[in-house]
């Protein structure tokens, strides 16, 4: 993986709300191909630094390039379009919608029909979406939510819900998938599924991904690099069997021995 | 809820479970309906006839709330104020220009839909109570204009005398005349409307609706769809409140007020926000309940004739609130959800679940 190139660059990121340091001085590089974790104690910063990416927050200070597009500077509502999906942590589904609708509403930014076609229908916006349903039908296949299609999400379980959600973001074909603490909330059986999924989904479809999650035994089994923040700062970086003797991080998790 | 599909009916291509309309009865059955409705100055009462005219053009201005209130989520208290725009421009034209309905009326709702883009522009920084209270605006703002600007042509606060449009040589000057044009248009929209529900623009209003933070992360442009679902509830508005102006042959400041958009939010409520039949449902009720004040007021009144003046004044707010209040305890999400549930049971009788 080392020689791999570099998809997304975070450089020298920093970010307050009033007095609060959310984020300062943070760098970090994802590369092509890789699943990044992103760990740290409640607070460090971790979806602090995915929002930046995502831009909800304008960082005070720093960059981040992908593909040659500086994320600070682009509309939220064009970061999808970079080839950029993400998943929240108190997960942000349509709730009105049913479950094929909500990866339906996901293939707007892949499809072209205008306020007109709409309105008219027959012909070219029917065309697009039996074109883009097979495309949906796919995922779900792939997701094993055949069962919950036709469910307005609203009414599904956590679990399930949380599915969804990576349902939607894969229906947008993204090069880069942001999942911020995707298994949040579930039994065990449900994180295998879920682990599951997101290895099928980094094998299979190539995509490259960062995540942010808890439960450390399973971001050692999956990730390939780790990230870790404190209190806003990096204070570790590199391959898990690494991180796991960082007495660094031990500190910040542990507490420090006085 | 899944859908309930009836036994032995499966959905063997992509088209044929999208579809709205199904199965071939079902083409029937809306036909012989539809058929039913054009040939009802055949069998019924003028009085009938009159209702259902009211009704059909609620039903168009409800679905152009239904719209922007129902699937956009942006609340609006400016519908009437938009009919308003639309009575007049179809009213202007023809008495002025002397141009056809056909002309008018595609004018008048384009006038009305840039004049409800322009109120819209708040929702681009604004939402929830905040938006509500800057439509509001509309319905002050607009009533005032026609009341006071250029008197020589909108004729200050006497209004307007529309006249009778001819269609295909034909004046438009009864109830049962009237039927065909507002039923015809009903149709149309009622078309449009759900073309828009089911179809990518449908799917990027509901998720400003549902939540609009992700759907910019999705990439919808949330001010360009704000302002498109502005501008199609203002099109509809105008549709209505030219056919309004037209069947009731008068249209001045006051013919569509604040209440009226109270009213028009209250029948989409009633209805179900949100579904192609909600509009139909709550606009038929509220209507229906307004009748029944109308009778209920005027029997009273010859009862006890020192209440006469006032009682249908007087029943028919107390009818609409009261309506309101008990759909917003027993059933917030309206009839056509009760629809639902009743064509479930009915699916799954005997069993009930």
């Amino acid at each position: 993986m080392g020689s791999s190139s570099v998809l997304l660059s975070v450089e020298n990121i920093s970010l307050t709300f009033g007095r609060v340091r959310a984020l300062s001085h943070v760098s970090c590089d994802v590369r092509e191909g890789e699943i990044l974790a992103i760990i740290g104690p409640n607070g460090a910063g971790k979806t602090s630094l995915l929002n930046c990416i995502s831009h909800f927050y304008s960082p005070d200070s720093g960059r981040i390039m992908f593909d040659g597009h500086d994320l600070t500077k682009t509309h939220p509502s064009r970061i999808s379009r970079l080839g950029i999906a993400r998943t929240f942590q108190n997960i942000a589904l349509y709730t009105g919608l049913s479950t094929l609708d909500n990866l339906m509403a996901a293939r707007h930014i892949h499809m072209k029909s205008g306020m007109l076609a709409s309105l008219i229908y027959w012909g070219f916006a029917h065309r697009e979406d039996l074109e883009h349903r097979r495309v949906v039908e796919e995922i779900i296949d792939f997701l094993e939510m055949e069962a919950i299609r036709k469910t307005v999400v609203g009414a599904l379980p956590h679990g399930l819900r949380k599915r969804v959600e990576l349902g939607r973001a894969l229906a947008l074909e993204p090069r880069l998938l942001l999942l911020d603490e995707p298994m949040t909330g579930m039994n065990q059986e449900e994180k295998e599924d879920m682990a599951r999924f997101i290895l099928d989904i980094h094998e299979l479809r190539g995509v490259t991904m960062v995540l942010i999650e808890h439960d450390m035994g399973l971001v050692m089994d999956i990730a390939d690099r780790v990230v870790v923040l404190d209190f806003g700062r990096k204070i570790a970086e590199g391959p898990p069997h690494e991180i796991k003797q960082n007495p660094d991080v031990i500190k910040a998790y542990l507490g420090q021995e006085h | 809820m899944t859908v309930l599909r009836p036994a032995g009916e499966f959905d063997e291509s992509y088209a044929y479970d999208m579809a709205i309309i199904r199965r071939p009865w079902q083409w029937v059955a809306l036909g012989l309906f539809v058929v039913a409705i054009y040939l009802l100055p055949a069998y019924a009462s003028q009085s009938a006839i009159s209702l259902i005219n009211r009704i059909a053009i609620s039903v168009i201005a409800v679905q152009g709330l239904n719209l922007l209130t129902g699937y956009t989520g942006q609340i609006s208290l400016g519908q009437a104020a938009f009919m308003t725009v639309g009575g007049y421009v179809s009213a202007l034209l023809m008495i002025n220009l002397e141009w056809s309905l056909f002309v008018t009326l595609p004018l008048a709702a384009l006038a009305a839909g840039v004049v409800g883009l322009i109120f819209g522009l708040p929702s681009l920084r604004v939402k929830g109570f905040y938006l509500t209270m800057s439509t509001l605006a509309a319905q002050f703002i607009i009533p005032w204009f026609t009341r006071n600007a250029f008197p020589d042509l909108l004729n200050g606060a006497q209004g307007l005398n529309v006249p009778v449009p001819v269609l295909f040589g034909v004046p438009i000057n009864s109830p049962q005349r009237f039927l065909y044009l507002t039923i015809t248009i009903l149709i149309i929209t009622t078309v449009v409307a759900s073309n828009a529900a089911r179809s990518r623009l449908g799917r990027a209003f509901v998720s400003i609706r549902d939540n609009d933070l992700a759907a910019e992360l999705l990439g919808v442009n949330l001010y360009k769809y704000k302002l498109q679902a502005f501008f199609l509830a203002s099109v509809y508005a105008g549709i209505a409140g030219a056919l309004s102006a037209h069947y009731l042959r008068h249209i001045n400041s006051e013919s569509f007020n604040l209440g009226d958009s109270i009213i028009l939010l209250g029948m989409l409520i009633v209805g179900g926000l949100g579904t192609n039949l909600g509009p139909f449902l709550g606009a038929a009720l509220v209507e229906l309940l307004i009748e029944l004040a109308t009778v209920a007021g005027s029997s009273l009144g010859s009862i006890a004739p020192s209440t006469a003046a006032g009682a249908v004044q007087a029943l028919r707010p107390l009818f609409f609130g009261a309506a309101l209040m008990l759909f917003l305890i027993f059933e917030p999400k309206g009839l056509a959800h009760r629809w639902q549930l009743i064509k479930a049971a009915w699916r799954l009788r005997p069993f009930s679940h």
